[in-house]
């Protein structure tokens, strides 16, 4: 890989501090395990192997990670695994990319899931962003496309967005590399619980169903005590979602609480 | 919703289910509501646009130029074409000097030195006029077209043009009865077949999926463009003025390539009417912005991905392949060869559908892949022909030392333009590879559908050379 980053960067001390080793595919222990969701054709995969050393075809157009993709990193002395999820627009449909994206981001348990948007439309991918919320409180946001943004003269306040989200924002441009470093040492510090984040939560629903959804969450907490995404699981039930309703079932949520430490 | 097989003893689920009955159908619909409606006010707290929109948004424009109704297709039309055409030109002078390199200078080295070394000449023959010569021909005739087609289309792709084209095809598709992302893994088949029978995961309906795996093969795969842009240049461009030739190579190989595109449509079409019957679902794509493409990394990342992978692959296929065919050419059943018996019992076959009996053992012999056609049917028309002075003996691959000479000898061989023509149609249109078939099954885990879409290609190949050929004579011959 030829590295578009100047030498200049390469002998700065901030640069190295962390130690960037790119492990590819060698991925046997893991500290860590970094979930990589969003929009399609947002700049996951670029994203992926900025990180990775790997290079998993990029290509202009959506949908063109087919199935996860896994690869690994270390940073700072831990090893982290990064899965890179199929693009989606959003969590709550019916269709597979959407499924293995919703159940990894749930029952994998990923220790840290990273939200790729698009700077020029954040506005569209926020709603992905809130859903993933809605499930892990752990998750940074990756505002990538921003050199994108800064030619279309659109300018984004990362500070304003991680006060309303409650999670830490980095804005990056991953085909220049540019933030990928910032990117890494905000995986590495929610991931050792350095940063604690404080998600938002969707609060501009209806009166009815807001309260359907509180007396459901009140009583998923009583099955399943310390589960920390009851209203998610709520609003699956309430959906119907029989993937949920089978987790409901064999216990399995009792298993996440219990991974949850 | 399978709300009914709950557990009546669970009241967790009881209570869910009392809920979502209560809240009915706009719960869905509501939350989504929600969830905009946050998304909406976060975002217009954090972003500022400054200034106005440029007066001229070259994103809009292009797109209204590439996906518009009326000059969408035509654009498609050019920008493969201008592909094609730089790869049929580029690719003239390198293939020539790398043939001279591997097959004049070190060919003979090579057979000197296993001479020397005392082997015996089944070996040297089986090693070097085999393995080593169908290796030497799969580098100098794929290495030129694909370190030219790869990057030019992986330039393509870059800048988002490929959602514009599943964009236009998108229609064509649902009116077929297939799924709009069969455009997007038709398009990823024109590179490897294989890697688009895999893409077809982004289609969900099981129907629509299998629709689109087993007319995959429609698109032409990079080990069959060598041949259309081999017998193009040799059968149409001679028929054209020489200053025009390049162009009516391309206009040629793009005809063929619309073609396949025409035949997946129509294959989809019949498909979605008898065996695979049902109603096209409908999708949400998105058009990405352009985006100027970094030339010097997607020069390198499609050398190093498609064109040296596939490439590796061809050799890997192709070196085994070699050794065969100078077995068949060489092992004899009374003074015959292997090779002569099968082509002169199937030729009279051959001739009826315009091609004949040497294309047709070439064919079965480059099963595992399609980019060694052309040296297989090369060697077996001169061991047939028995042409004075030409090639280095019974079961050789050769790589004639340009296009002319190719031309010579397939003439020779008794070819015509029919001929030509109904190989790139049969090039097009007959079984997939054995790895496509392979991926066929992996990814269907049938046996029945992996047999279609295996066999359905081959016999339509066989029906439409057939009726080229009789109408050819019809019309040309009186």
């Amino acid at each position: 890989m030829n590295d578009p980053i100047p030498q200049a960067c390469e002998s700065c001390p901030a640069f190295n501090a962390g130690h960037l080793t790119r492990l590819g595919i060698a991925i046997d222990t893991v500290d860590f395990v970094v979930a990589l969701a969003g929009n399609p054709n947002t700049g996951k995969s670029t994203v992926f192997n900025s990180l990775t050393g790997l290079r998993q075809h990029t290509g202009n157009w959506p949908g063109k990670t087919v199935s996860r993709a896994e690869g690994g990193f270390a940073y700072n002395g831990k090893k982290f695994k990064i899965v890179d999820l199929p693009g989606t627009y959003s969590l709550l449909s019916t269709s597979v990319d959407e499924e293995v994206a919703r159940d990894f981001i749930l029952f994998g348990q990923p220790n840290v899931t990273v939200i790729v948007v698009d700077a020029t439309r954040l506005e569209r991918n926020l709603n992905l962003v809130l859903q993933v919320l809605e499930i892990t409180d752990r998750a940074v946001l990756c505002v990538n496309l921003i050199d994108e943004a800064r030619r279309h003269k659109i300018a984004v306040d990362d500070r304003m967005l991680a006060r309303e989200l409650g999670i830490p924002v980095v804005l990056t441009a991953a085909r220049q590399r540019e933030g990928i470093t910032a990117l890494l040492q905000t995986v590495h510090d929610v991931a050792t619980g350095a940063f604690v984040c404080r998600p938002h939560r969707v609060q501009s629903i209806p009166a009815n169903v807001a309260a359907a959804l509180e007396r459901l969450a009140r009583q998923v907490t009583a099955r399943f005590p310390g589960l920390p995404n009851a209203r998610w699981v709520a609003l699956r039930l309430l959906e119907g979602d029989q993937r949920m309703i089978d987790a409901v079932k064999s216990g399995e949520l009792a298993g996440l609480v219990a991974g949850k430490t | 919703m399978k709300s009914e097989k709950i557990d009546s003893a669970d009241s967790l689920l009881t209570d869910a289910n009392t809920l979502r009955w209560e809240l009915g159908d706009d719960y869905h619909d509501s939350l989504m509501e929600g969830i905009y409606q946050d998304a909406a006010r976060i975002a217009d707290t954090a972003v500022t646009r400054s200034g106005e929109q440029p007066r001229f948004n070259l994103d809009r424009a292009i797109d209204r130029l590439v996906t518009s109704k009326w000059t969408g297709f035509p654009v498609m039309f050019l920008l493969l074409a201008v592909v094609f055409w730089l790869t049929v030109v580029g690719a003239n002078i390198p293939s020539a000097v790398l043939a001279s390199f591997f097959l004049d200078t070190v060919h003979p080295v090579l057979k000197g030195l296993c001479v020397s070394a005392g082997f015996p000449s089944w070996l040297t023959g089986l090693l070097v006029d085999g393995a080593y010569l169908a290796g030497a021909w799969v580098v100098s005739v794929m290495l030129p077209p694909m370190a030219v087609f790869f990057p030019v289309f992986t330039l393509l792709e870059d800048f988002g043009y490929l959602p514009r084209v599943a964009f236009n095809m998108d229609a064509l598709y649902r009116r077929a009865g297939a799924h709009g992302k069969q455009a997007l893994t038709m398009t990823m088949g024109f590179g490897c077949n294989a890697a688009g029978v895999v893409a077809t995961r982004v289609i969900d309906s099981p129907r629509e999926r299998l629709i689109a795996i087993i007319t995959n093969n429609f698109s032409l795969c990079n080990g069959r463009w060598p041949t259309q842009i081999l017998m193009a240049s040799i059968f149409i461009g001679a028929l054209a003025p020489v200053h025009l030739a390049g162009f009516f190579s391309a206009a040629a190989v793009v005809v063929v390539a619309v073609l396949g595109v025409t035949l997946s449509l129509v294959v989809s079409w019949s498909l979605s009417r008898t065996v695979l019957a049902g109603v096209a679902s409908a999708f949400s794509l998105e058009l990405p912005p352009y985006r100027p493409p970094r030339i010097l990394q997607t020069l390198y990342t499609s050398l190093i991905d498609r064109t040296i992978y596939v490439l590796w692959r061809a050799l890997l296929f192709a070196v085994p392949a070699g050794m065969v065919i100078w077995l068949v050419a060489n092992v004899t059943i009374g003074s015959t060869s292997l090779a002569e018996l099968f082509i002169h019992w199937s030729n009279p076959f051959g001739l009826l559908m315009g091609l004949n009996g040497v294309i047709l053992l070439a064919y079965i012999i480059a099963i595992p892949a399609n980019e060694i056609v052309i040296p297989t049917v090369l060697m077996l028309t001169v061991l047939t022909t028995a042409l004075n002075g030409v090639g280095a003996g019974a079961g050789v691959m050769f790589e004639a030392d340009s296009a002319a000479a190719t031309a010579d000898i397939l003439r020779a061989g008794g070819w015509t333009t029919l001929t030509g023509i109904n190989l790139m149609l049969f090039s097009l249109i007959h079984n997939p590879c054995s790895t496509t078939i392979y991926t066929i099954y992996k990814e269907t885990r049938s046996m029945k559908w992996t047999a279609l879409a295996t066999i359905l290609p081959l016999g339509m190949g066989f029906a439409l050379c057939f009726l080229v050929a009789l109408l050819w004579r019809f019309f040309l011959a009186g």
